[in-house]
């Protein structure tokens, strides 16, 4: 296991190159001067030789690029150039309040994706599957910042019951674990949770109609299991394809999330990304997709690891 | 006399879907405590899924059964719920084909056979891997207790039927249903496991009904043989009465075929025709259309199934008993 773990590791190593060359370039390949945005328009022609040493853009790329890679490990990502900050402060406030907004809504969507999707498999080609698929294709088809915004109109305008906006009172950015800040959290997430809940859904459906229809199954009825007993089976051989499904739409939600912030203003990765875009803020910007994109590959790492601790059959070298 | 431990009356069996399939059409008979049935035919002529009915394995929603089906004094197609739960695994218990596919890939050898054992017995989990050594050591697995953590993959194929044999017999069922347990094995371990499976068949005193297409094979297990032919009981005897005096047509051919041509283990294919589509119910002598002896009223009527003795059968209007008999 220890050597697969080794190994898998070794492989990501190639990816990440990949990736960081690909956020490194973002800078250069985007149109215009990544210095307009700081000087002012008439800026002479000397001030702009100078900032352009200040930020190293004079040197050539493959050393700005060692250069950058160093100041990243060490955990500097350099300064936001709009609000003048360390875009590594900024980027793990916001990492911090889109991870709890991801999780939660993976759990959400998983647990009711599960339900929906056993069921329907379960009782495939009647009106409970009928049913069930009916509201996973609504969760997947439904554009996610429209439904946020009737939730908004229903549980904040109308009922009153929930916050519209924002992570905390008065626009707070600062997590704190009491009822008035989860109370912030949940239409964002359940907003959210529709996404993985119908991928989940689809994917558990099809599992466990396929789980059915194994012989297997028939062998454990000749056993004498009852319904429960082969539902045991059913649930321990989908587990490690669900789990995996279910990790993976953690990392497209971590990544994926700038409307449904957007909507809420809520401080997350998603927003600042959607800040760093409209402001031209490049540090921002390559060091927001950076860090999402190292998630995902993390995530993919741990995924896949999680997968082959639990299926058997998966060959462990 | 007992009552039988498997009373079958008149068994039909037909799968109802994009096109009716007639499976079994009429199969009677009986089978005492301790006595082994060896059920031969060809591919398709129904040995299966009579098999499965006495287990009520088959689709509920698309299968329609008739007849009478009793084991151990209980009607099974009357059985519901619990009741019909303990009876698979409890009363009556199944070896399949090909262990691979019946056991579960992700769990491992004792906990399946535990699982069995806990659920019919009410016992602890401790309680249910004991019996699962127990039972491993019994099919004479090597190293046992490391089987006991194997999954189905980690295992040889010989192997794995010794270990859906442990399971199967976890229970201490009254009736084994074997189906072509060996069909999937080479030749070598085929013989292990028939061995096996006849001490521990004598040793747990079961009833057994065993399904093949291999002639070497069912003379081999059995006590009496029946012949299957498109879902009928065509011929029943005692193994003896059965290989030295074949009565009907359908029989004689197997042996010929198989028998004195000495090809021990071969198939049952050596008949010129294929066998019915199955489509609808026999009117007619189902194997008319391959029969070298028929004569006029063989595609018009259904022959009756004639009793010559006691536990001798044959389906065929040339098997009516000689004049004055
Ligand atoms: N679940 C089912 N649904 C529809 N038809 C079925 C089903 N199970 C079996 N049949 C059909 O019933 C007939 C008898 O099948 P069965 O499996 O009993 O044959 P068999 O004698 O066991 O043959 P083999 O030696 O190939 O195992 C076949 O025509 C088969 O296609
Ligand atoms: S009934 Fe007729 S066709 Fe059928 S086996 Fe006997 S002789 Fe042949
Ligand atoms: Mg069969």
């Amino acid at each position: 296991m220890l050597t697969y773990i080794a190994k898998r590791l070794l492989h990501t190593l190639p990816v990440a190159f990949g990736v960081s060359i690909v956020c490194f370039l973002l800078v250069h390949i985007a149109p215009g001067d990544p210095l307009t945005s700081v000087l002012p328009p008439d800026a002479s022609a000397q001030l702009q030789a100078e900032m352009r040493k200040i930020y190293g853009f004079d040197r050539p790329l493959p050393v700005q690029y060692g250069l950058w890679v160093l100041k990243t490990l060490q955990g500097d990502l350099g300064v936001s150039i709009a609000t003048g900050r360390p875009v590594a402060s900024e980027l793990s406030r916001a990492l911090g309040n889109t991870l709890m907004l991801a999780v939660l809504a993976t759990l959400i969507g998983f647990i009711l994706g599960s339900m929906f999707g056993f069921v329907a498999g379960y009782f495939r080609g009647s009106w409970l599957d009928k049913l069930a698929s009916f509201v996973s294709i609504i969760g997947v088809s439904v554009p996610h910042y429209w439904l946020g915004m009737v939730l908004v109109i229903i549980f904040s305008v109308q009922l009153n019951w929930l916050p519209a906006t924002g992570a905390g009172p008065g626009g707070s950015a600062d997590w704190v674990w009491d009822w008035v800040h989860i109370k912030h959290l949940i239409l964002p997430a359940v907003t959210m949770s529709v996404i993985p809940m119908g991928i989940v859904a689809r994917t558990v459906r099809a599992l466990v109609a396929d789980i059915l229809s194994q012989e297997f199954i028939v062998g454990q009825r000749a056993k004498g299991l009852l319904d429960l007993g082969v539902f045991r089976h059913v649930v321990k051989n989908a587990a490690p394809t669900a789990l995996a499904v279910m990790g993976l739409q953690l990392g497209y939600l971590l990544g994926g999330s700038i409307l449904i912030e957007t909507v809420f203003s809520w401080p997350g990765t998603g927003f600042l990304l959607g800040q760093a875009i409209f402001q031209r803020d490049l540090p921002l910007l390559q060091g927001t997709i950076l860090v999402l994109a190292m998630f995902f590959v993390a995530l993919n790492l741990i995924v896949d690891v999680v997968q082959t601790m639990l299926d058997p059959r998966v060959q462990r070298s | 006399m007992s009552v039988p431990l498997v009373e079958l009356d008149n068994l039909t069996v037909r799968f109802h879907g994009e096109r009716t399939v007639h499976a079994v059409n009429g199969v009677s008979f009986t089978l005492k405590a301790g006595e082994t049935l060896g059920i031969l035919g060809e591919s398709g002529s129904g040995k299966s899924v009579t098999l499965k009915t006495l287990l009520r394995l088959l689709p509920e929603n698309r299968t329609e059964i008739g007849g009478g089906v009793r084991v151990d004094g209980a009607d099974i197609l009357k059985l519901e719920g619990r009741a019909l739960a303990d009876h698979r695994g409890g009363t009556a218990s199944m070896i399949f084909q090909d262990p691979m596919l019946a056991l579960d890939p992700v769990y491992t050898i004792g906990e399946q056979i535990a699982e069995a054992v806990i659920r019919h017995e009410g016992v602890s989990s401790a309680e249910g891997m004991a019996r699962a050594l127990d039972m491993l050591t019994r099919v004479r697995i090597p190293s046992p207790e490391r089987r006991l953590k194997a999954y189905p993959h980690e295992m040889s194929g010989g192997m794995r039927q010794r270990a859906m044999i442990a399971l199967a017999l976890a229970c201490r069922p009254k009736l084994l249903l074997a189906d072509e347990p060996t069909t999937a094995l080479d030749a070598t371990v085929q013989i292990q496991i028939l061995l096996l499976l006849r001490d521990l068949q004598r040793e747990f005193g079961m009833g057994m009904i065993f399904v093949t297409h291999d002639i070497g094979v069912a003379v081999e297990v059995s006590d009496r043989v029946a012949v299957m032919y498109a879902g009928e009981i065509v011929e029943t005897g005692s193994v003896r009465d059965l290989i030295r005096d074949p009565r009907h047509p359908y029989t004689k051919g197997l042996l010929a075929a198989n028998l004195h041509g000495a090809v021990k283990g071969a198939r049952l294919h050596a008949i010129p025709g294929a066998p019915p589509a199955l489509a609808e119910a026999p009117k007619a002598c189902s194997f008319a259309p391959r029969c070298p002896v028929k004569v006029s009223g063989c595609d018009i009527n259904r022959p009756p199934s004639v009793a010559l003795g006691e536990a001798r059968q044959v389906r065929c209007v040339l098997a009516a008993p000689a004049p004055g008999a």
